[in-house]
């Protein structure tokens, strides 16, 4: 077979057939059932483990400072891999059934106000990395999908996931996990509706309108056991990066709990300072990180005495606002349209930041 | 001759895809040729929506992840 001249390439993208899996559906559910007995038993033996390493640690007395922090450590970290671990390979078999594709269809032909909601709760559960948001973008936009719909998704998808969700979860309590879950998404569907009322569309860069409406995609029909590697290969790529995190987050939580002045933040980042609130979104806009590389920045921000609001506001514009993604969208917008996507996005970050304050 | 183009904007896992590709047509010895494709809108006239991409003679085979060795070796066939 000879090359394929590269102009006549955009429409021929086959249907590839299912890859074949080389674990038989049998044997991954027998895995799976054993697997799932092992977790809930480690889960139902935490609290013992974590006495008993300690009290194999020579020099350590029971009941001393330094027996709870260690406790607190060998608990908490074993913990929140296991929620990881369960999560992430649960949540990699759901995304095999949104892929980008999949996301597109169920957007496209939607209202402005269903196609936001539905897409700010899509950017939950679709694989998405920055460096596929300019290929995102114009596939969405190619597709028909409006304007402000696409952005409710981009604010959604790397702010909004699993990860940070367990994260929170395992350690700051159901409440942080689930204000973080509701505001993040409503930061997303304000962001969207804004930006749909506003009609930009002309802001976007010209050729993005010439791309004419890409195929059906590379989308693979998946069999369970294709979905179950799916999952198992979600499991190994993040868990094998964000295990450090925890290690540090916990770390620092345990380091404090008790040695550190737990308030020597205060002044800076307390409820009473209310300008920290926009000052950690500024400071937030040139870092980057994911969010499982905040969760121990939080951690130790929390432990010191800075306010709930102000600590998920800098962690969501680190994560949310990003500079280096800014530049990429550079090129399918103009400039104008990203100041108005980083204001609008800063400003609902804000409200969150405030309201925590507030409310907490 | 299979003509092998990866596509992505640089990314760590772009890198990956293109090592595995390689490595993949090595072992099979295939007769290859290797391109990245890193410009935006060449990747986009192929319709993918996510990077790292693998075409091979100018068909989409694969995209948004790296595929494993056995696999990578089925879409070179």
């Amino acid at each position: 077979m000879g090359a394929a001249p590269s102009a006549s390439v955009s429409c021929a993208i086959g249907d590839p057939p299912a890859p074949a899996s080389r674990v038989p559906l049998g044997r991954w559910l027998a895995v799976i059932g054993i697997s799932l007995a092992a977790w809930f038993g480690a889960f139902q033996v935490l609290a013992p483990f974590a006495s008993w390493v300690v009290r194999g640690l020579p020099g350590i007395t029971a009941g001393s400072h330094p027996a709870a922090a260690l406790e607190f450590f060998f608990f908490e970290v074993p913990k929140v891999l296991l929620l990881l671990v369960l999560i992430v390979f649960v949540m990699g078999v759901i995304r095999s059934f949104f892929s980008p594709e999949t996301t597109r269809r169920l957007l496209t032909g939607r209202g402005e106000h269903g196609g936001t909601v539905l897409a700010a709760l899509l950017g939950i559960v679709t694989p998405f990395c920055s460096c596929s948001a300019v290929p995102m973008f114009i596939g969405f936009m190619s597709a028909g999908v409006p304007l402000g719909v696409t952005f409710a998704f981009l604010v959604s998808a790397p702010m909004v996931n699993e990860v940070a969700l367990v994260l929170l979860f395992g350690l700051f309590g159901w409440k942080v996990a689930g204000i973080y879950l509701v505001t993040g998404l409503a930061v997303a569907m304000a962001t969207g509706w804004v930006i749909g009322r506003l009609h930009l569309e002309g802001w976007v860069q010209p050729w993005v309108a010439e791309v004419a409406a890409a195929g059906p995609g590379a989308s693979a029909r998946l069999s369970w056991p294709n979905r179950f590697d799916l999952g198992l290969e979600a499991l190994r790529d993040i868990v094998g990066r964000t295990w450090p995190y925890v290690v540090v987050g916990v770390g620092a939580g345990a380091a404090i709990h008790g040695w550190v002045p737990a308030d020597s933040l205060a002044p800076l980042m307390g409820r009473s300072a209310w300008w920290s609130v926009p000052v950690a979104v500024l400071i937030g806009v040139p870092m980057y990180s994911n969010a499982a590389g905040m969760i121990p920045v939080v951690q130790a921000l929390l432990a010191k005495g800075a306010a709930l609001g102000t600590a998920l506001a800098f962690m969501m514009a680190v994560v949310g606002l990003s500079f280096p993604e800014w530049v990429i969208l550079r090129r399918v917008l103009t400039i104008k349209l990203i100041a108005v996507f980083a204001g609008i996005v800063a400003v609902g970050i804000m409200i969150v930041g405030y309201l925590f304050n507030w409310l907490f | 001759m299979k003509t092998i183009q990866v596509l992505g904007t640089g990314c760590p896992k772009c890198k990956k895809l293109g090592e595995v590709a390689e490595e993949a047509a090595k072992a099979a010895g295939i007769e290859y040729s290797i391109e990245k494709v890193t410009d935006m809108q060449k990747i986009i006239a192929f319709g993918v929506m996510a990077t790292p991409a693998l075409v091979v003679d100018g068909k989409v085979k694969v995209s948004g992840r790296v595929p494993s060795a056995d696999e990578m070796k089925g879409m070179l066939a």
